[in-house]
Formats: C-alpha cells, structure tokens, sequence
C-alpha cells in the first residue's frame, strides 16, 4: 500500500462520502426533528460546544413524529399510491410502445440500423425540458392534437388532455421511450434468427414463434427497459408540474412543494427517505436482472 | 430475419413519428410571426432577435456554460479515478460503499439529491450561487462517468499495462502512456454526458441555486409554467440543433474511426 494508491482511492472516495454519504444523513437526521420557526426552521440543532449532555439531549429530542404523520395523513400515502401508480401504467405503455419500435429497428435492413440507433439516441441527449415543452402545445385545448381529432371528426368538442393525469401518462412515455427502446432492440440483435426458422420449419405459426421465441429471449431486455422506465418515473417531478393538474400526485411534487412552499424541512425529509425506502426493492431487482445479463454474455 | 415486414415498417414509422412530430412541431412555430402559438401566422425570425436581446435569457445561458464546463471538467477527472479504483484497485477497506456510492446516484430521485446536497450546503453555512450548483453537477455526473470508463476498463487487456511496467515505467509513466490512450474514447463520452447532465439538469440545480446563479433550465422552466411562448420555441429550436449537428459529428467521427482501423488492419494483414 503506498502513498500514491492511497490519495488515488480517498480522492473519490472522499468526495462521495461528503458529498452523497453525509448529505444523506443530514436528511435522515432532520427528518426524525421538529419543525420550528428558527433558521434553519427546524428543532434541535446539534451544539458540541455544549459537551456529552447536550449531544444526549439532542439525540434524545429526535423521534419518528413525522412518519407517523405521513403514515396519518391522507395526501401522503395517497401521493405515494398515485405515484406507483402513475409509474407503474406508464411503465406498460412505454413497454406496448417501445418493443414494436425496438422489434421493427432490430428487423430493420442492416444498413439502417446505425441512422436509427442514432434517431433513437437524438431525443436522449436533447434537453428533457424542451421535450416536456413541447408537449404541452400539442397537448393544450387550442393545440395540434384537439386540432387534429377534430378534423378527422373524431370529437366533436376540444378535450381537455393538458393538466390532468393522462398529460403525465402521455408526457412520461414520450420522455423515457428511448430507456425502453435501447436495451430491448440490444436484446433482440443478439437473437439467433436461426432458432426462429427452425420454429417455423417444426410448424411453428409466425405468431406463436414470436411468443414462444422472441419474448422469451428478449426477457432480460424487456426487464432492462422496465426498471429503466419505471425507477425514475416514480420520483419524476418536472413531468407532473408542468404537465399534470392542480391534482395530480405525484410524491416528488409534494417533496418540491413540502420543502419550497411549505418550508417544512422534516417532513420533506421523511418524505425522501420513504420514498427511498420504495425504491430499494426495484433497484434491488434491477440490479439482479443487470447481472444475469452479465454472467449470460461472459 | 433480416426483412422490412409491413409491420415492422408502420411500428418504425409511427414510432418516430410519435418521437419526433412534437420537436418538430415546437422548430416550426419558432418562425412563426404571430405571438399566438397555435395560429400560423406567416414565415419571421423575429423571435431569435428578440431571443438574442432577452439579457436575462442571456446570463442564465452563461452561468450553465460555465457551470457545465467547470462541473463536467471534474467529473471526468473524479469519475476516471473512480474508474480506475473500482476496476483496478483490488481489495480496500470499504470497497462494498465505495461502489455503492458510485451506483447509487444513478437511480437516486433528483429530487432527493437536491433537498440531501442543499441540506449539506445549508448545514456548513455554504453560500449558495454558482459554487454549490459546480459541487453538485460534479458529485452526480462523475457517477456517470465513472460507469461509462469502467466498462472500457473491465474490457481492455491488462497484459499492455503490465508489461509496460515491466519495461521500467512507473505505474503514473504506465497509465499515462497506455491506458489513458486505450480508455480515452470512453473518457470523452463520459465528458460530453457528465457536460449535458449538467447542461440538462433542473431540479438539482433549482434546490443547490441560489438567487444570484440562475441557470438557463431554471429560467426556462419558470417561463413554461406562465404557458408557451415563441420565445421559448426559438431558444428549443437553437438547442435541439446544437444538439443534432453534435450528435451526427459525433457518429461519423466514430464511423471514420472504424474505418480507419478496419483499412490499417488489412494493410498490416498483406
């Protein structure tokens, strides 16, 4: 162990550690304190000038009041709901959505795919903002959608789409089809389009070697495509703001408002750490599928 | 396998239709004359002018180059480190935390993050401004990088930098002289992601920022929510194309790349 490898490992590990690790405590902390009218407005501030009693005190002033509220009080588990919800629909549509478009590039003449691997990488680098922008002029009273259904004469009258939750359905699958689409189309380009002529030489119909066949093969991907969709859906906050209505709930809505327009520190914190809480279970699983996909390929 | 079905050619269509109509909607009215976003009102690049004159659109734009020059320049440094301790560093006290740090903020809740770093500046009686925006970009986006040259690491062949150390270098000399050059693709794309991470990012920046560093996603936002305005599209339609002419420069660098190999292996295989 010398010198050179320590600062090489403490130099990053270091600034994790105050950066991601001890910031995360300082959540967890506050969110077990009081709300107070002081700066910072919350109660007890830790003073180790004061010695080993006012460090017991401190400890001992800090309880689970606020998850006892969130668990008490209606818009929280509410808002937690919704956003499982919310992920969980927007989820299957993206998958409906995104595996045609994965299936049709993987299909596609060989000579295309890197344009359209390209076509689908385009929108990811693209600003996440302007692609919610510019929905909501489609998606607005006046706006091209409406515009269109009723030209067709499908309705007769302008729906109301913008502000309400299918805004949000619409806005998170138009945004996060791209995390769907890539890892399914990497899946199905590996597939052996031999095991599929033998299916249909055995008596196979297209159909059922597709069922049989394709989905089977592409599990690892399809899997891939959900967690990548569904983990950051659940926490989403710009989509439901500016998409979603007066309404919708959506928990990292309420966070932003708890903090911001509150000012109630301890409760966003307990907030943050439930909804951290819901989300070890699809890392977890995510994490579990990534490394099957790696021992697969060694 | 290989055959354009109808099928596949109407999930294709419609698929990119569906990706694209919005974006192309929102460059189309940005040369539209009429204020009113949804009635076309004749051909005018008025709105890039006044665009250009807007100052506060201007120092918002700014204070993200800046940020995302600075931030990303760090994350890359920090993140090829993290790299290289994860791939190489062999066994340390810790190493089961070191690497869940490096995963954990990429399926952190922006969110989260935000109110956990800004409760960490508040905390330490830090100044919020353009500082606390730089820390925050760094500590995410180096997370990215560090995955993006890990994976480059994990891949390549050890033996070249053992036997460079064999031959005298010393481990700086033999990173320097040979790993560097072999990982340095997946270093400039950890960059130009850590650079649009950061260039992209509103909600951590809108908890880290204070009143004196406004970044231009912070100033657009509060502008989308009073609803659409022709400004906007125009400032859209500026980045949408930044971002298309640096992408195709991107893939046919890389292609060129490809080619220049494939041409100097069959030269070397005559």
């Amino acid at each position: 162990m010398n010198i050179r490898r320590i600062a090489l490992i403490s130099v990053p590990y270091l600034w994790l550690l105050a950066l991601f690790m001890v910031p995360f405590l300082i959540v967890f902390k506050i969110s077990l304190s009081d709300i107070a009218l002081a700066i910072p407005p919350y109660t007890p501030t830790l003073d180790i000038s004061g010695g080993w009693t006012e460090v017991r005190s401190f400890f001992s002033q800090l309880d689970f009041e606020n998850f006892e509220f969130l668990a008490t009080d209606d818009l929280y588990w509410k808002s937690y709901l919704s956003s499982l919800k919310i992920a969980f629909i927007s989820t299957f549509i993206c998958l409906l959505v995104g595996f045609p478009i994965a299936y049709g590039m993987a299909n596609a003449p060989k000579e295309w795919q890197p344009t359209l691997m390209l076509l689908v990488i385009l929108p990811f680098w693209t600003s996440f903002l302007i692609r919610v922008y510019s929905l909501i002029g489609i998606l607005s009273q006046e706006g091209m959608l409406n515009q269109f259904l009723m030209w067709i004469g499908l309705i007769g009258e302008p729906l109301t789409i913008l502000n309400t939750n299918i805004a949000v359905y619409i806005g998170i699958v138009y945004t996060y089809c791209p995390f769907m689409i890539l890892p399914i189309y990497a899946t199905l380009i590996k597939l052996d389009g031999s095991l599929l002529e033998a299916a249909e030489d055995l008596g196979c119909s297209r159909t059922e070697a597709f069922w049989r066949i394709t989905v089977p093969l592409s599990k690892a991907g399809i899997i891939a495509g959900c967690f990548l969709v569904f983990i950051p859906a659940l926490g989403e906050f710009v989509i439901p703001s500016l998409l979603g209505g007066s309404d919708t709930l959506m928990i990292g809505k309420v966070l932003y408002e708890e903090f911001f327009a509150n000012r109630d520190w301890p409760v966003a914190g307990a907030v943050a750490v439930i909804l951290l809480l819901i989300l070890i279970v699809p890392i977890v699983l995510y994490q579990r599928n990534e490394q099957k996909i790696m021992e697969a390929e060694k | 396998m290989r055959r354009l079905t109808w099928f596949n050619a109407t999930s294709l269509t419609l698929g990119f239709a569906f990706l694209y109509i919005p974006m192309i909607i929102v460059i189309v009215y940005s040369f539209n004359e009429s204020r009113l976003v949804t009635v076309w009102g004749g051909f005018s690049t008025k709105w890039y002018g006044e665009l250009l004159q807007n100052e506060a659109f201007l120092d918002a734009a700014w204070v993200t180059f800046k940020v995302g020059l600075v931030s990303s320049i760090i994350a890359t440094i920090l993140g090829t480190m993290g790299a290289y301790v994860l791939v190489r560093g062999g066994r340390f006290f810790g190493r089961t935390l070191f690497s869940g740090m490096i995963y954990a903020p990429l399926v952190m809740p922006e969110v989260i993050t935000g109110l956990s770093l800004l409760l960490l500046f508040i905390s330490i009686g830090l100044d919020r401004g353009l500082f606390t925006i730089i820390l925050a970009h760094a500590t995410f986006s180096m997370c990215y990088v560090s995955v993006v040259v890990s994976s480059r690491l994990v891949s390549f062949d050890r033996s070249v930098e053992e036997a460079a150390l064999d031959l005298g270098c010393t481990p700086f000399e033999a990173f320097r002289l040979v790993t560097l050059p072999i990982i340095a693709p997946a270093v400039i794309s950890g960059w130009l992601l850590a650079l649009t991470l950061s260039l992209d990012d509103l909600v951590i920046a809108s908890f880290v920022a204070g009143p004196s560093a406004t970044t231009l996603p912070i100033k657009v936002f509060s502008s989308i929510r009073l609803g659409v305005s022709p400004e906007i599209n125009a400032l859209s339609t500026i980045l949408i194309g930044i971002v298309t002419i640096g992408t195709f420069a991107a893939s046919l660098t890389t292609k060129r790349a490809v080619m220049r190999k494939d041409r100097e292996r069959r030269l070397a295989e005559q």
